[in-house]
């Protein structure tokens, strides 16, 4: 900077008009500054994930490093059914006089509410992206996606009070459901939620499809079903694993709604129709309750973390496969 | 030039009020049972006190007491008794003796759907359903139907009452399904024709509570049989704090022990403590 | 195959996925009308008063206020930082550098956090340490500490900054780059240019990038559960250190914590109207801006 500024020193005094120069020396200033800033803005975002990644971890450690907390809670008691007065048993009940820390159960309860979330919402927001993108007449598509998309703004709360109040009513009188409150009304519920995100991406998958691909396939005497189905989506591949891979992240993550409508019982079951506690429930309902730093605190970090690498851990992966395949069709097709 | 002036009218009135202090305010956190009852004596207090700030949050006894002996809170809820190892960490905590202070009564009360035809149980038989060593009405005298349980989530006092005086070192089933309230307990119960939870005395629309059987008697929870511990899962409902009330939380405190607090508890559904 | 076989198929599946769609409209549909309803029972009254002593009586103005100050002060902390990257990604970024792709990708997986996973977050940094901190150096007994609504709302501005990153560099692109080059002609600065060309012509996609970012923050309960949400709380928070009412959790309480279900149906319809204002009006703004920015685009 220095050297800069000498070098620039004479031509001022010999400069006709110096406060111009001044000026555009403030611009300078002023341009490297806004420089600096968005760049500093860029870059918090990277911060930001790496602090989010910190002390959801931290949360987690003392489970590791604290030795009090280590002879609370072992690995086997975490993963191995423990000895309770009816046999072995995988339960969740980190109060408990002798508290129980099986992971099984809340990870079960994961795997069943978000199910059927997915069995739910991924055909039918497949189907219904390609209707809106494929079969629909221009003007029905003009409001269709707009109104679905606007509705997947329907705070997550307020789907979570409908299956609460309405929906596990109607379940239960329909099918004569023992438990009010199950894993279906809120996979159900859920699957409420993640459609609109499913029908979205792949809505937008399908039309960045080229048209001539589908010209191709009827000039061949194919119907518009067997174009849609055959052509189309398979081209489209990438983008609808993509729109499936974020239905995954939020069925497993979400939690008002799985809070307000399972029932929460923390117990291994392949049942449906019996209620069910899912990770992120339990981090919600429990956390509020604890004094951080304790070693149910840590476990509910511990939860927290195991939820954040998942998701991570899905959306590394179905990038590199997406980028993989991509790369493939763009060398299949010269 | 306008456009410049509201915005640093309106930055100075947001950094107003965001540096405002928080004085002359009471914070109460803990059992949800009480939190109704709270609320009722914060809105009473309020209209003599309108220079006092109350701030009342539940999520359990347990959480009360946690709260407190982080300083997160003035006043703790509690509706069970208090541990003596929660008093030392208080005490540890701050130096000082924690204070226990009776403000109500309550009798813990079981309830199930009106369509259920039994109307009293023993403590044994609620024990063995809640320890789920018994899974059909049918077992009790009742229909033949599965027992779908209630429970309160476990830093709630009433969850740690129960367990206590009902299931003789147990826990609780896992098939209980817990809620993050009496008034939870409550609205799940009278939707469900099978249910049967258990909470403060202070609700019970949409359900029938149970008689207590004791040999050949029968309780109910009445101001007389809670005020006598003739039924069998009375129990006081008390404020904890961190040491000697003082200043705002000694006038909240003072009303609520007095005549006219007091008169406020059987609006709440629970017993003035005389 | 049979040609006619085929045909009738092609029908049906077309039928189906038809089906697929209308179901969901109906679906989204039902749910709306059922959370509302019970709501024309309720006097305005119910939107500028305090709470009673239950969740039942009274009204929900504390609530409202409080979701409207946490998406306020989200906003005011997430729009800065926001558009000022999406401004580097977009403006300044070389390609080939590897500090974009870094930013990129890291905004891109925090777009896809659960939104529990910010909340754990939020309590473990900036309740727990920056609030700490605050309160060490400040030498208050336990103020910032705690779960209050400053936290929340940097809760949420972390949860809403890839929101804002992805629409307003959507909002620059559609700024023609001509635009930039005649500026540049023109003898303008680059902060010039930015400042007094690109961001003015980009500013209703800006405008569209806050509203998104407000109606995504406005509905979110769970990152607000555990960094400053109370049940109760009859007064409006005297600062931003205070707990607050939200509208969303105030649902939740009204829908699962009420003894008498059927009290509670009217008030819960008209906090579900209040909050689907803030979160489902401004996503049809937000359409609307969108919509109009790309036909003024086009009229270029």
């Amino acid at each position: 900077m220095t050297p800069m500024r000498e070098l620039l020193e004479p031509a001022t005094s010999r400069s006709a008009t110096p406060p111009a120069l001044a000026a555009q020396r403030r611009a300078a200033r002023v341009d490297l500054a806004v420089e600096i800033a968005v760049t500093a803005a860029g870059v918090a975002g990277v911060v930001l994930l790496g602090l989010v990644i910190v002390f959801v971890v931290r949360g987690a450690l003392p489970l590791a490093l604290d030795p009090q907390q280590r002879a609370q809670v072992s690995l086997d008691a975490l993963l191995l059914p423990q000895p309770g007065r009816a046999g072995a048993a995988l339960l969740w009940s980190p109060t408990a006089r002798v508290p129980r820390v099986s992971l099984w159960p809340l990870l079960a309860g994961t795997l069943k509410v978000a199910g059927v979330a997915l069995a739910v919402a991924a055909p039918l927001g497949v189907a219904a992206a390609l209707f809106t993108s494929e079969f629909a007449p221009g003007r029905v598509r003009t409001w269709v996606k707009p109104a679905i998309e606007l509705l997947a703004g329907i705070p997550s709360v307020l789907l979570g009070s409908f299956a609460l109040l309405t929906l596990a009513t109607a379940l239960q009188s329909a099918f004569g459901f023992d438990f009010r409150l199950n894993a279906l009304v809120a996979g159900l519920a859920l699957a409420l939620a993640v459609v609109p995100l499913i029908f979205t991406l792949t809505d937008d998958a399908l039309r960045a499809v080229p048209p001539a691909y589908r010209e191709a396939a009827l000039a061949l005497g194919a119907t518009r079903w067997e174009t849609a189905f055959h052509v189309v989506l398979p081209a489209a591949a990438p983008g609808v694993l993509g729109a499936l891979v974020l239905g995954v992240g939020r069925a497993v993550g979400e939690t008002m709604i799985v809070l307000m409508a399972s029932g929460n019982a923390a117990m291994v079951s392949a049942n449906l129709a019996e209620p069910t506690r899912t990770v992120a429930a339990t981090i919600a309902a429990e956390l509020g309750d604890v004094v951080m730093g304790s070693t149910h605190a840590s476990l509910l970090f511990l939860l927290g973390a195991a939820l954040f690498g998942f998701t991570l851990t899905l959306n590394v992966t179905a990038g590199a496969w997406v980028r993989r395949r991509l790369a493939r069709q763009a060398g299949g097709t010269p | 030039m306008r456009r410049l002036g509201s915005t640093r009218l309106g930055l100075l009135l947001v950094l107003s009020w965001a540096t405002a202090a928080g004085a002359g305010s009471i914070t109460v956190k803990g059992s949800d049972t009480m939190v109704g009852l709270c609320q009722r004596w914060a809105q009473a207090f309020r209209a003599q006190h309108p220079g006092v700030r109350l701030q009342i949050t539940g999520g359990g006894s347990g959480t009360g007491l946690a709260a407190l002996v982080e300083g997160a809170t003035d006043v703790a809820m509690v509706s069970r008794p208090v541990a003596p190892s929660e008093l030392e960490a208080l005490r540890r905590r701050t130096g000082v003796a924690p204070v226990v202070v009776e403000v109500a009564l309550d009798g813990v009360t079981f309830f199930v759907h009106p369509s259920n035809p039994l109307r009293a149980l023993t403590p044994a038989q609620l024990g063995a359903a809640f320890g789920g060593r018994v899974a059909r009405w049918s077992e009790l005298g009742g229909p033949e139907a599965r027992i779908i349980l209630y429970t309160r989530e476990a830093t709630s006092g009433t969850f740690e009452f129960v367990r206590d005086h009902l299931l003789d070192g147990d826990d609780f089933s896992p098939m209980a399904q817990p809620l993050p309230g009496t008034g939870a307990v409550v609205s799940a119960v009278s939707r469900e024709r099978h249910g049967v939870g258990f909470g403060g005395a202070a609700f019970t629309k949409g359900v029938v509570p149970l008689r207590i059987r004791l040999g050949d008697d029968e309780v109910s929870p009445t101001p007389e049989t809670i005020r006598s511990g003739r039924y069998p899962f009375s129990r006081a409902l008390t404020f904890v704090l961190a040491g000697p009330a003082r200043g705002e939380t000694k006038l909240f405190l003072d009303w609520v022990l007095s005549g006219q607090g007091q008169a406020h508890v059987g609006a709440a559904g629970f017993f003035p403590l005389r | 195959m049979r040609p006619a076989w085929r045909f009738r198929r092609a029908r049906l599946f077309e039928g189906l996925a038809a089906a697929a769609a209308a179901a969901l409209v109906v679906a989204l549909m039902v749910v709306l009308v059922d959370v509302l309803r019970g709501a024309g029972a309720l006097s305005w009254r119910f939107f500028v008063e305090a709470p009673g002593a239950t969740a039942t009586e009274g009204g929900i103005f504390p609530a409202i206020f409080g979701t409207v100050a946490l998406t306020l002060v989200m906003t005011v902390l997430v729009m800065p930082l926001g558009v000022g990257a999406a401004v580097y990604l977009h403006e300044y970024a070389s390609p080939a550098a590897r500090l974009p792709g870094l930013v990129r990708a890291a905004v891109h997986h925090l777009a896809r956090l659960p939104s529990l996973v910010y909340g754990l977050f939020g309590l473990g940094f900036f309740v727990h340490t920056v609030g700490r901190a605050v309160d060490g150096v400040t030498g208050q007994a336990l103020r910032w500490g705690q779960p209050g609504l400053l936290w929340a709302a940097c809760t949420l501005a972390v949860l809403t900054l890839p929101t804002v990153i992805v629409a307003t560099e959507e909002a620059l692109r559609s700024v023609p780059h001509e635009v930039r080059l005649a500026s540049l002609a023109l003898g303008a600065t680059r902060a010039q240019m930015l400042g007094q060309v690109v961001l003015p012509a980009a500013a209703p996609g800006i405008l569209t990038a806050a509203v998104l970012a407000i109606s995504r923050g406005a509905g979110e309960v769970a990152p607000v559960l555990l960094t400053g949400v109370a049940s109760w709380l009859p007064d409006l928070p005297d600062g931003l250190s205070s707990q607050f009412m939200h509208l969303g959790f105030h649902a939740h309480v009204l829908a699962t914590q009420s003894p008498d279900v059927d009290a509670a149906r009217a008030p819960l319809a008209g906090t579900a109207a209040a909050l689907l204002t803030l979160t489902f009006l401004l996503n049809l703004v937000a359409a609307a801006l969108r919509a109009r920015l790309a036909s003024s685009a086009g009229a270029r």
